[in-house]
This record gives structure tokens, C-alpha cells and sequence, in this order.
């Protein structure tokens, strides 16, 4: 409970931010479309208007303000109307529709999970590998760091081009990113996991004459969870990133990167407003589970008290 | 069965009957022992012309300032370095035979214990490795937690136990196998004064019962003379014997052995030892 307080001064904080920012951000356009419904407005020109500042136009507008708040294509919606978006497109959509939230948040996190899978399988496959043998270590190590270094938003489309040729088309292209984008955490964790056993860890094994697959079952993998588990929350998060940047540069016509660039496309802010919160509200729960899954194993297993 | 042991008992130097006078035979013999670690800055020498007999039931310390090689000599008897001259032998094996026939418990500076697994779990951890049965086990873990006095604990995780309990659960953890030789690395360094005179009690009492041969590594005078049957003093650069000394004390020894006059003349000798081999320079 005490950390509640924190979280919701800080949420405050941003709230209050975004709710002053509408004002200004909206001013004109609501200024425009006041006149339009025959109010008196000053300067009377849209050209006029052009010149004058957002918080000047607003204070000599003052009937005006509140209508920035309710515009159908602000240029930044007020919360309340991404809220209200997001209730409209969640519950208040039948799921099997094309303008559901739900529907198009499951199409993301269909290839958001099959990717992490693959990419966290990867990971951990590369991770053991590079630990137990020096070759591994030398050659996929900087391969791993420099496919990192590419821009994932360069390499989608000829990832969802080339495998759309080889006639690969839906889920799959789209996991493929993910897990590009989620392998690499996983790797670098487990590494940094299976490695963290010290000199007198591995000794006390010598002294048993245990070989190296008992040394990995009982030392080394126990020995790295509790870095597999934050490697697993970068990684989710990661994989979500990826699925979005899979649907941007192939008008899929599913998934939120799909809402996102209608949204963009038909002069709908709402609608990509509403898409960005629930990719991160969907983000947020998914490194929730996995952070519950990460206490209630970490406690079983005695490492954490 | 039953005559092979009778015969077995006869022979000199094996067994309790021994001809009295007949040195029984090395559990571990050193001979020359040298070794020389490569290092980036040049050879170090860590232990020069190293020559010891340790015979069975012996209770060995060795003790001298940091840098004189005591650990790295009982790493070598562990088979975990390996001396680049001389001859090291454990039960007639060399360290890294007698490493693989696990003929040894070694307890390390630091307990060890692995957060993951209970202390019955722990202790069970070489059984695992060494492929005793399931009942085995249970019955092993519960005699040897008996044995250090740990018993009812078995189901805690290390991090619920203080310092002084995990170090008893780790030598629980040593003794499991059942191997005639426990190497001890400095076990109590870490542990204050009143746990450690407490734990020292109990590791004698544990040697008497279990006739085992103990190699313990010590900075501690009042620890080796209180301990043990021979006080091996070693000096640093290049790590080497400077005295071995030969307890005269009973082997039954309570605490307040420690004001005898007998106690502090053996005292009084091993830091002559210590102070002939170390310049302070």
C-alpha cells in the first residue's frame, strides 16, 4: 500500500500535464469550428488567428476553452476521450468486430507470445552454448550484439517481404520480429545467469568429480533464474515492440500497428490514441504476470524471502 | 568377511592394533612438493620444497600469514591445483585419482550453501551427485545433521539459519559421503569468537567420534594449538614449512585447556614459527 501514494503523484502529475497541454494544442482548431457554428470570435480570420499565439488566442477565446476539450479530431485528445475511445472499442464492441480493441489486441498478442516463445527458446539455446563452449562464445556473441545495432524498423519489411515470397504471410513474419527483438535480453541475461556461480561453487563440484551436465542441472541453471526473470520482462516488452513494428510497414489490416496507422491515415487521433494505450496497457500486464510468476518462483525455490 | 578384518587388524601399522612404535602408513605423503603459478607479472612461487606425512586419524593444522601457500597445498591435496614438482600421494593415489574416488570432504572459507535448496537439500546435493539411493539419502542427510547438531533444520533455507549454523550444515555437507579425510579451509574465519570456540568444541568431538583424518587450514594460533595433533607452520615467498609440531595435549581437551601451561608453551612455539618466517618488510 505505501506504494501507492508515489505512483498516483506521479500519475497525477502527468494528468494535470496532458490536461493544461489540450488548451493550447487545440486552441485554433476550436476556435475555427466555434466560428463555423456562428460564434463570435476574435481575430474574426482564420489568417488572423494564424498569427496569434495558442495561450493569447485562448485568453481572448475564453467561451471557447472548453470545446478544445471535445473535439472530434483534436490534435491532442483530452483523457477523458481516449478513455471513452477505449471503452468504446473494448467493451462496448462486440469482440468478432473489425473495430474492436480486443480483436486487434489479440492478433498483436498472438504473434507477441509465439515470438517470445521462439526468441526466449533462442535465447536461452544461444545462452548455454556461449557458456560451456569457448567457440560459441568467441563467434555468436558479436553476431548477437550486432544484430541488435540494426534498426528493426530497416529490417521488418524485408522480413515480412522476403518471407511473404517464400509464401509465409500472417503470424509467423510478425513472430519472427519478436523474437529478433526479444532474443537478444534473454542471451545476454542467461549468459550473465549461468556465469554467476563463483570459483568456490564450482570447486565444491570438483571436489564431488561431478560432470559438466550435473554442474548445469544443479548449479549453473538454478544459479541464473533470478537473472532469466528480468530477462523475461525486457523481453516480453520487446516482443509486443516488435509485433506492432511487424503490422507498421505492411498495411496489415489487423493488430494494433494496424490501428495505429489508420488512425494516422483518416485523420482519426482518437483512434491511434486509444491503440497506443492499449499496446501499453497490454505491455504493462504482460511484465505484470511475469513479475508475479518471478516472486512466487523466486520464493519457492527459497531465493527470495 | 570376518577373518579378512581380523587379518587385517594384525598387520603392523593398520588398524588400532598396531604394533606400538610402528608409524602407521601416510594417508597423505608430500614429498618436495613445489609449485609455480604463471602469472602476468612473472612466476609466482607459492610453495617451495613442501614435505609433509599425514597419518590416518590425524588432526592436521596448517597455519601461517596470508600469501604462504596453506590453501594452495590443501587445494593440491584436493587435486583442485596441481604441484609442478615432487610427489603429493592421497591413500596412495595421486590427488587427482583420489579427487575422482572422492576419497575427501572439503570445507571451504565461506558456507556455500546454495539459496536454492534446503539444508536436508544441501547435504543431499553430493549424495545426488554420487548416485546414492533416495533412502539412502534421506537416512544419510538425517544422521550427518544429527552429527553436527542441526538436526530439525532440515527443511529451512540457508538464508533462515545464522553464519555459524550454515558452516556446521556445510561440513554436514562434507561429511555425507562418508570420505576418511575432511580438508578444511579456514571454516570458522568468518564466524566470531564465541561461535567459533563453540564450533571448535564440536568439530573435536566429531573427529573423536568419527576417526577421521583432518587437514585444517588456520590463521587462528589458539584454533591450531587448541585442534590439533600436528601444527604444520608455514612462511610466505616462497610458501614453505618453517616447524611441525607434534601435540603433546591429551586428545580429550576442554575449553579451559587454553590456560594450561602446556597449551601456552605450544603456543609459545608456533609464533617463534611465525615470527622466524615472516619479515615484515
Amino acid at each position: 500500500m505505501r506504494n501507492v501514494l508515489p505512483i498516483l503523484t506521479v500519475v497525477a502529475v502527468i494528468l494535470g500535464l496532458w490536461v493544461m497541454a489540450v488548451v493550447p494544442m487545440n486552441i485554433h482548431l476550436a476556435v475555427d469550428q466555434a466560428q463555423r457554428d456562428g460564434v463570435v470570435v476574435t481575430p474574426e480570420t482564420p489568417a488572423a488567428r494564424q498569427d496569434v499565439g495558442a495561450l493569447a488566442l485562448a485568453a481572448r477565446n475564453t467561451g471557447v476553452i472548453p470545446a478544445t476539450y471535445t473535439l472530434d479530431r483534436p490534435r491532442l485528445p483530452g483523457p477523458q476521450q481516449v478513455v471513452a475511445e477505449l471503452w468504446k472499442t473494448t467493451v462496448g464492441t462486440r469482440v468478432t468486430s473489425k473495430q474492436s480493441l480486443v480483436y486487434h489486441g489479440w492478433v498483436t498478442l498472438s504473434a507477441t507470445l509465439l515470438g517470445f516463445a521462439i526468441g526466449t527458446g533462442l535465447g536461452i539455446a544461444l545462452a548455454v552454448g556461449i557458456v560451456f563452449f569457448r567457440t560459441m562464445d568467441l563467434s555468436v556473441m558479436p553476431w548477437a550484439i550486432a544484430s541488435q545495432t540494426i534498426p528493426i524498423l530497416a529490417l521488418a519489411p524485408m522480413i515480412i517481404v522476403i518471407m511473404g515470397s517464400l509464401g509465409i504471410q500472417g503470424l509467423l513474419p510478425k513472430a519472427i520480429i519478436s523474437a529478433y527483438l526479444s532474443f537478444f535480453p534473454v542471451v545476454v541475461g542467461m549468459v550473465k545467469g549461468l556465469r554467476s556461480p563463483d570459483a568456490m561453487q564450482v570447486d565444491l563440484l570438483r571436489t564431488y568429480h561431478a560432470n559438466a551436465a550435473q554442474g548445469f542441472w544443479k548449479l549453473r541453471l538454478p544459479a541464473s533464474m533470478p537473472y532469466l526473470f528480468a530477462s523475461l520482462k525486457i523481453g516480453i516488452s520487446a516482443a509486443l515492440v516488435g509485433a506492432i513494428v511487424g503490422e507498421l510497414p505492411t498495411g496489415a489490416r489487423a493488430g494494433f500497428g494496424a490501428r495505429m496507422l489508420v488512425g494516422d491515415q483518416y485523420g482519426q487521433p482518437l483512434v491511434t490514441w486509444a491503440a497506443l494505450f492499449a499496446a501499453a496497457i497490454t505491455a504493462a500486464v504482460l511484465v505484470g504476470l511475469f513479475s508475479a510468476l518471478e516472486r512466487v518462483s523466486l520464493k519457492r525455490m527459497g531465493m527470495a524471502r | 568377511m570376518a577373518s579378512s578384518l581380523h587379518l587385517a587388524e594384525k598387520t603392523p601399522g593398520e588398524g588400532p592394533l598396531a604394533a606400538p612404535g610402528a608409524a602407521p602408513p601416510a594417508v597423505i605423503a608430500a614429498g618436495s612438493v613445489d609449485l609455480t603459478f604463471q602469472t602476468g607479472d612473472g612466476p609466482v612461487h607459492a610453495l617451495k620444497d613442501v614435505s609433509l606425512d599425514i597419518a590416518k586419524g590425524d588432526f592436521v593444522s596448517f597455519i601461517g600469514p596470508s600469501g604462504c601457500g596453506k590453501t594452495t597445498f590443501l587445494r593440491c591435496i584436493a587435486g583442485l591445483e596441481t604441484p609442478t614438482g615432487g610427489t603429493l600421494t592421497v591413500n596412495g593415489m595421486s590427488p587427482e585419482e583420489a579427487r575422482r574416488a572422492r576419497a575427501y570432504g572439503y570445507v571451504f572459507q565461506a558456507a556455500g550453501l546454495y539459496p536454492w535448496r534446503t539444508i536436508g537439500g544441501n547435504v543431499k546435493l553430493p549424495l545426488e551427485i554420487m548416485g546414492f539411493s533416495k533412502a539412502e539419502q534421506a537416512e544419510r542427510v538425517k544422521r550427518v545433521l544429527e552429527l553436527v547438531d542441526l538436526a530439525g533444520f532440515e527443511r529451512k533455507f540457508p538464508w533462515q539459519l545464522s553464519g555459524g549454523m550454515q558452516q556446521r550444515a556445510s561440513i554436514a555437507r562434507a561429511l555425507a559421503f562418508d570420505a576418511d579425510i575432511l580438508l578444511m579451509d579456514e571454516p570458522f574465519g568468518a564466524l566470531d569468537e564465541i561461535v567459533r570456540d563453540h564450533l571448535n568444541e564440536q568439530l573435536l568431538q566429531l573427529w573423536a567420534r568419527t576417526d577421521k583424518t583432518i587437514a585444517f587450514v588456520t590463521h587462528s594460533i589458539p584454533e591450531a594449538v587448541y585442534l590439533s595433533t600436528k601444527i604444520v607452520v608455514m612462511s610466505p615467498r616462497p610458501g614453505r614449512i618453517a616447524d611441525v609440531i607434534e601435540s603433546t595435549l591429551p586428545k580429550e581437551r576442554p575449553l579451559d585447556i587454553r590456560d594450561s601451561a602446556e597449551f601456552i608453551a605450544i603456543a609459545h612455539r608456533v609464533r617463534d614459527g611465525l615470527r622466524a618466517g615472516h619479515s615484515y618488510d
